[in-house]
């Protein structure tokens, strides 16, 4: 974008009197970004770092995706040699390793860098710079785990890797170590994004959006970010102590001289379970969303869902011995558990049940996205019900790491999460790139999913009934698992031949899909309010909110705050529960200080899972690069 | 009576057509019986509450429409909202009141599981990766030995098992008879089997526990009460001198290759502790953790190279020459 030069511009030009064309351009200068590699590498718009967030996401979908298909060739029948013991258990630690850490979570962190901003009516994101920090740490960890794989150092401990098989004495050369520094680098990206998150949500709001008023898929993210924030620490201490016994020669895990091997799995757990609704819930925003605006209404039960976000979130915390039935724990403390993860079914069928009201009341008009929440209906409410018989004691003995839990947490995960993430990709699509995707191309993706899913998955549940142990590269002719499993594979390459449509329809609808316009939908929420794609800037002007579906209560136009600088990079700071103005604050300009931040972190953690040394002077690295990030800079004070 | 109820998974029987030796519907332990029944009875309720649901979807389908969308179409009133509070409230406790009766049923069906833990166990299970050695305990010295991968139980009578680790974690399963259990470095723990039907049971290490989790097998025999105790004898007893000529040479070939390095054949010189105990290897109906069924072919084949059958376990591949491989295959299968 040029600069404006038609008028002279004052020190401090406010968004008042000026003609609406002058406005937008000069707002997306201040807010844009330099051309060329260097300005790419410098921004800090939630909306380019969103955007690279999702598009790495789904290209470890992609490779975790096709990994996965190599273990369903494997497992097409019994005692074959498609690929060895060694690479199957790293392929089956590197799947479940990417799938969680580098797909699912971050790809749901991605759409709220993008969409939480423009659903609250903000300029940026808060502590746009610790974005971008997150963005490189992210790609750091993800090519980290992988480029190890292809070097056949490779985690092969499972992607929960416990001890003692992935402690000093077992765990061969550095193939552990991958995996817990791995975490390190998808924790502190995780960590960091969920900050802004928070704080976005509960102090950039346009004004007037009360805490009621607040999108239920930016609750979903805000509640996410929550856990993530209590959850993420826990897995840290485990994979850090995990090195330390590897490297240092403690003995956190070493039950000969007083550590213990299940504390390992209560550490990982106490994140692990959580982690399952990090993503779940994600996936409910995303629901919320298409539900309200395919079926013309609010979302019935607006606060009774929020509610039940928050009691997910919580109760979330109380299940993870769930995970440890098989271990021996004593009576009580594993029913108390068994009680916790029962209880959780109650906030979720809430939710369900509003959903259900909102489309019978509503007036729904199927489009994919719509699509997709029906899919997530039919097998994610299949994985909530196999998700009650795990939370007893006794069926889960039987069926605790067998094919009938692969089957219960895939029907969770990707009914739960994946199959709202690609109806929230066909609902966005317009949004993030001000093209539409194909229709038919996108009803040939359902249904090519929903049953290629089903056909994939379903045997699963009967295969551990039958016996079928997790984590097997091969099994034996007379144990009668073979046609389940060969039908299993079948399901699975039909699957995949969805996703290959999926990533085709995106491709093609970038360039050639009809042009969108700022509304296609007639959606009610703000980031509708934006162009499509949105300028640097988002919104010429801040919009004053006084419903949760803002464009349908003031359908002719928006009331709109004014007095904000056109000429620095500004944002409006409301209060928490009722979104009043209070000051306004500088937002960051681009910097390649995260850049250089994240190599130099980078580097450190490589580093220090061969040298102790490393955390030492790989610190000071750090720190010097911080120096730089916080060097002081006249930088006008915050003003009322 | 409500595992006499159609059953459930029954097709699955169709699909595979194979004998499910290893499978928790083919139940033959009380244990395994009394959590089959919960699992039916879950399923039930839980599956015509994932119908209802569809239903409801099915219905909200039939009454789509297809207009244009305009942001003048979406309506804001709140008509009907009490009625639906009622509904939505009505529903969630219809969910409250099924959480909690399913809750209660697990309780009591868990209650015999924790029952028994203090008693004292029979039988030692010790699980190695990747096989499992079995110490049956007994009044004297004379009356304990040492077998592997393969359990004998006598019909009728409960067996408590405690359950260690020499290496990293594995679990014990054999879902016919019971749920699993894990055996954990520094933990105590132990399980239960009780069969009420004779038969041979298929189990496996259900914990990942490395390269070769997937042919970490072994196999429980119930055997009727006196063909239990016929069995018990047998086993108590040092492994007979070989009377043929191959047989003396291939005992000989034992002890002084390094197979009595890793391997215990009690009334011989042979007494290492790494490996299974072979005093009885001969009676066992499989070799390597239930990898490759017992015969002179397939032993052979093992011990000339073990991990062409089963990569990365811990057995070496021994040098021998042919007619030492025959005299020492011949001398194992005939340890009866």
């Amino acid at each position: 974008m040029p600069p404006a030069t038609v008028m002279p511009r004052p020190a401090d030009q406010r968004d008042t009197g000026l003609e609406d064309a002058e406005l937008r351009e000069r707002l997306a200068y201040t807010w844009g970004r330099r051309p060329g590699i260097i300005g790419w590498l410098m921004t800090v718009d939630h909306k380019e770092i969103g955007r690279r967030y999702i598009v790495t996401a789904f290209a470890f979908l992609a490779l975790g995706g096709l990994v996965a298909a190599i273990m369903r060739l494997q497992l097409a029948r019994p005692e074959q040699h498609v690929v060895g013991p060694d690479l199957y258990n790293q392929i089956f630690t590197v799947h479940g390793s990417n799938m969680m850490f580098l797909f699912a979570v971050p790809v749901m962190q991605a759409f709220s860098i993008y969409l939480v901003p423009l659903m609250v009516g903000t300029r940026n994101i808060a502590f746009a710079r610790v974005g971008a920090f997150s963005y490189w740490i992210y790609l750091a960890g993800g090519v980290f785990l992988w480029v190890s794989f292809i070097l056949d150092i490779g985690p092969d401990v499972g992607w929960f890797a416990y001890v003692p098989l992935s402690g000093p004495q077992y765990g061969i050369g550095k193939r552990p170590d991958v995996w817990a520094q791995m975490i390190t680098f998808t924790e502190v990206a995780a960590m960091a994004t969920a900050v802004q998150t928070i704080v976005t949500v509960f102090k950039h709001r346009a004004p007037g959006m009360k805490l009621t008023e607040i999108p239920l898929f930016v609750w979903a993210m805000l509640v996410t970010a929550f856990m993530v924030i209590f959850a993420m620490p826990a897995v840290m201490v485990a994979s850090t102590s995990l090195i330390l016994d590897r490297l240092v020669g403690t003995h956190f895990f070493n039950p000969s001289e007083g550590g213990s091997a299940l504390l390992f799995q209560h550490l990982f757990w106490f994140f692990g379970h959580p982690e399952v609704y990090i993503i779940f819930i994600p996936g409910t925003g995303m629901v919320s969303a298409i539900i309200e605006t395919f079926s013309r209404r609010p979302v019935f039960g607006h606060v009774a869902v929020i509610i039940s976000l928050v009691a997910t979130g919580m109760l979330g915390f109380g299940l993870w011995v769930h995970h440890m039935f098989a271990t021996g724990l004593p009576e009580l403390g594993a029913s108390f558990f068994t009680i916790m993860s029962m209880t959780i079914a109650i906030p979720s069928g809430l939710q369900i049940f509003c959903w259900l009201v909102t489309l019978f009341t509503g007036t729904p008009v199927i489009r994919t996205p719509l699509l997709f929440v029906f899919g997530f209906f039919f097998i994610f409410v299949l994985g909530g019900m196999t998700g009650v018989m795990v939370a007893s004691i006794p069926i889960d003995l039987q069926v605790h790491d067998t094919y009938f839990v692969v089957a219960h947490f895939h029907y969770v995960l990707i009914g739960g999460a994946v199959f709202p993430l690609i109806g929230a990709t066909y609902y966005w699509f317009p949004k993030i790139t001000g093209r539409m995707m194909s229709e038919r191309l996108g009803t040939w993706n359902f249904w090519l999913a929903f049953i290629g899913f089903n056909v994939a998955f379903f045997p699963m549940h009967i295969l551990g009934i039958l016996g079928m142990p997790r984590r097997v590269y091969t099994y034996q002719t007379d144990v009668g698992w073979d046609r389940l499993n060969l039908l299993s594979s079948i399901g699975a390459f039909i699957l995949a031949a969805s996703f290959a449509l999926f990533f085709l329809n995106m491709l093609r609808s970038a360039r050639v899909g009809p042009l969108a316009g700022p509304n296609p939908w007639g959606a009610g929420t703000l980031e509708w309010l934006a162009d499509s794609p949105p300028g640097p800037h988002n919104f010429d002007h801040i919009p004053v909110v006084t419903h949760a579906t803002p464009l349908w209560a003031e359908r002719e136009s928006l009331p709109i705050a004014t007095g904000i600088s056109v000429n620095r990079r500004e944002i409006l700071i409301t209060t928490l529960a009722e979104a009043r103005p209070e000051i306004r604050e500088a937002s960051p300009d681009s910097s390649i200080w995260p850049l250089l931040a994240a190599i130099a972190t980078t580097i450190a953690f490589i580093a220090s899972i061969f040298s102790p040394w490393a955390a030492v002077w790989g610190s000071a690295l750090i720190g010097l690069t911080l120096i730089g990030w916080f060097w002081p800079k006249s930088m006008r004070e915050d003003e009322e | 009576m409500i595992r006499r109820l159609p059953y459930v998974f029954a097709f699955a029987g169709v699909l595979s057509g194979c004998r499910h030796w290893q499978s928790a519907a083919n139940d033959a332990g009380a244990e395994a019986e009394r959590i089959w029944s919960l699992t039916l009875t879950f399923t039930i309720v839980l599956g015509l509450i994932w119908l209802a649901v569809m239903v409801a979807v099915a219905i909200i389908i039939r009454h789509r429409r297809r207009p244009p969308f305009s942001l003048h179409d979406a309506r804001l009133d709140g008509a009907g909202h009490r009625r639906n509070s009622w509904i939505v409230g009505s529903l969630l406790a219809a969910t409250v009141a099924t959480v909690a009766i399913l809750t209660v049923l697990s309780f009591m069906a868990q209650r015999p599981l924790f029952a028994g833990r203090a008693q004292t166990a029979g039988i030692r299970l010790i699980g190695h990766q990747w096989w499992w050695e079995v110490r049956y305990d007994g009044a004297t010295p004379s009356e304990m030995f040492t077998t592997a991968n393969e359990i004998h139980i006598p019909v009728g009578t409960p067996i408590r098992l405690s359950l260690e680790s020499a290496d990293v974690i594995h679990s014990f399963w054999v879902p016919s008879l019971a749920g699993k259990q894990d055996l954990i470095p520094g933990h105590n723990n132990s399980i239960e089997l009780l069969a009420q039907r004779p038969g041979v049971y298929r189990g496996q290490c259900a914990e990942f526990c490395g390269l070769q989790h997937a042919h970490m097998g072994l196999l429980i025999v119930a055997d009727a009460p006196d063909a239990f105790e016929k069995w018990q004898g047998a086993q108590r007893a040092a492994a007979s001198q070989p009377q043929e000529n191959d047989r003396a040479k291939g005992a000989q070939v034992f002890v002084s290759k390094p197979c009595a390095l890793c391997h215990t054949i009690r009334g011989t010189p042979a007494g290492g502790k790494f490996g299974p105990d072979l005093t009885h290897v001969g009676t066992r109906a499989y070799i390597g953790a239930d990898v490759l069924p017992l015969t002179p072919g397939s032993l052979a084949a093992w011990i000339a190279d073990p991990h062409g059958v089963k990569p990365g376990v811990k057995m070496p591949p021994v040098h021998l020459g042919a007619d030492e491989l025959n005299a020492v295959t011949a001398y194992l299968i005939g340890l009866k």
